[in-house]
């Protein structure tokens, strides 16, 4: 298990990784923003946590149908499902996820203050947006994993998996974003959507591998 | 004992597809039939219903807006379960229900948000808010219209069965954030007042034209069931066919 969690976040790291494009995606929407709602710092600052959480997650969304499609253009999925009596299949997709989201998504969240920063935001908004985004966006992939997962055999699936799973990431928006908003808005309250955002992320990290493990096995053929 | 095995037994001969044909065939005049009788009944109730004190006459929209609204999580409800028969009991009829469910779930809760739009126009002063319940049922619109295009994206209906299947099961969670939204958030939506503990809060003048309505709406939502069903079973079999008159053809032109 950990030799393929640092083999996945090997090639994950490597050129042609979705890493690099990952934040240069993140980096670009949140440098379109200004242009689309002017430059009116205030404005900027009270809707940049929303504006970091929605960059993040699309940004999160861009590289998942790369999850399963490299290895089973190579193979080595089919090798992973087979090793299924040594290892649970649900623990490999479990482990694969979280190198993934080690490589392409923990940058995003180390990115994200930076960006904080062009949106004027106050440094407890973004220390409170990095939190709340280092505890959500696992959730995030682990639900991509389903879709990841259920779209793998398709030819163009990238498109469609972010279809599917957006509707199912909202929650994981809504309250990330609020509680963003509650560490700096006076009687909109923190720590009941933080921790409301770490079931999500805790429950998912259950449901989303098996799904996910689930789907898998039916694909093969 | 014996009862178990012969609802089995029942639920296996409906896995034939031919016995399902037959058996539709002779259930689908009945229920369209009553559909339309208890319809009927339900807009003539509907229409001799008194106006609301508060409301007045728009007060009507919710004999069909609550009805939609409910049958949209039913057959998102049917959906999952025939998503349970794909994967557990891989019951080859579930996923053409599961398929044949898709869109007209997704036709009730587009008509649900529309009639509910047009009720809120007059009432809030608004055509829409992001409300607990109006997003959670929106998002379960996008869900429909998500696994439908993922049934249509896969050529071979055996494998897209059980991938769609784990799909609907995971979207499944949307149900209950629905169902409970209203008592979850402080939300403009009111809070549930038809099945609710100490009884309904709805006058019975305006509450008995409401269940009769969703009676007949849920009738039609079987008999539209069936018939989809029936369609893509038919569907299926023409493909099948089609591909083995290819085949036969070109043995013919090689020999």
């Amino acid at each position: 298990m950990g030799a393929l969690f640092i083999r996945d976040i090997r090639l994950g790291l490597r050129a042609g990784g979705g890493m690099l494009i990952g934040i240069l995606f993140f980096l670009t929407i949140i440098a379109v923003i200004p242009f689309g709602v002017g430059p009116d710092l205030k404005l900027l600052a009270r809707i940049g946590p929303a504006m970091l959480w929605i960059g993040a997650l699309l940004a999160t969304l861009l590289g998942l149908d790369r999850l399963f499609q490299v290895d089973r253009d190579d193979g080595s999925l089919d090798l992973l499902i087979m090793g299924e009596e040594r290892h649970m299949l649900a623990l490999t997709v479990l482990i694969k996820c979280l190198a993934h989201w080690t490589a392409s998504v923990l940058p995003l969240v180390v990115a994200s203050p930076l960006l904080g920063l062009f949106m004027n935001m106050e440094p407890q908004a973004i220390g409170a947006t990095t939190l709340t985004m280092l505890v959500g966006t696992p959730a995030i992939t682990l639900i991509g994993a389903v879709g990841a997962a259920v779209a793998v055999s398709l030819p163009r699936g990238g498109l469609l998996v972010s279809v599917i799973i957006l509707p199912l990431t909202i929650p994981v928006l809504i309250f990330g974003v609020s509680a963003s908003y509650g560490a700096i808005e006076d009687p909109a309250p923190f720590l009941a959507p933080f921790l409301i955002l770490a079931a999500i992320t805790l429950f998912f990290a259950v449901l989303g591998p098996f799904a996910a493990a689930a789907a898998l096995k039916s694909s093969t053929d | 004992m014996s009862d178990a095995v012969s609802k089995t037994g029942r639920w296996i001969d409906l896995a034939n597809p031919t016995r399902f044909l037959n058996l539709a065939s002779v259930i689908l005049p009945w229920l369209g039939g009553l559909t339309i009788l208890v319809l009927g009944i339900g807009l003539w109730m509907s229409i001799q219903a008194p106006d609301d004190y508060q409301q007045g006459a728009t007060v009507k929209i919710m004999f069909i807006h609550v009805p939609f609204a409910w049958l949209s999580m039913m057959c998102y409800t049917i959906m999952t379960i025939a998503a349970l028969g794909t994967l557990v009991w891989r019951h080859p009829l579930a996923d053409v229900s599961a398929k044949a469910a898709a869109p007209i779930g997704a036709v009730f809760t587009a008509l649900a948000l529309i009639t509910g739009s047009l009720w809120g126009k007059p009432m809030w002063g608004t055509w829409w808010v992001w409300d607990a319940r109006l997003t959670s049922v929106f998002v379960l619109f996008l869900m429909y219209l998500g696994i439908i295009a993922f049934t249509r994206a896969m050529d071979d209906p055996a494998k897209s069965a059980k991938a769609t299947a784990i799909l609907t099961l995971v979207g499944f969670i949307n149900i209950p954030i629905i169902k409970f939204s209203v008592d979850w958030w402080n939300t403009l939506h009111q809070p549930a007042s038809v099945l609710r503990m100490g009884g309904s809060t709805i006058d019975p003048s305006l509450l008995w034209p409401l269940l009769v309505m969703a009676i007949g709406f849920t009738l039609l939502f079987f008999t539209l069931h069936i018939m989809a069903m029936r369609n893509e079973i038919w569907r299926r079999r023409v493909i099948a066919m089609r591909r083995v008159a290819a085949r036969g053809a070109e043995r013919r032109t090689v020999q």
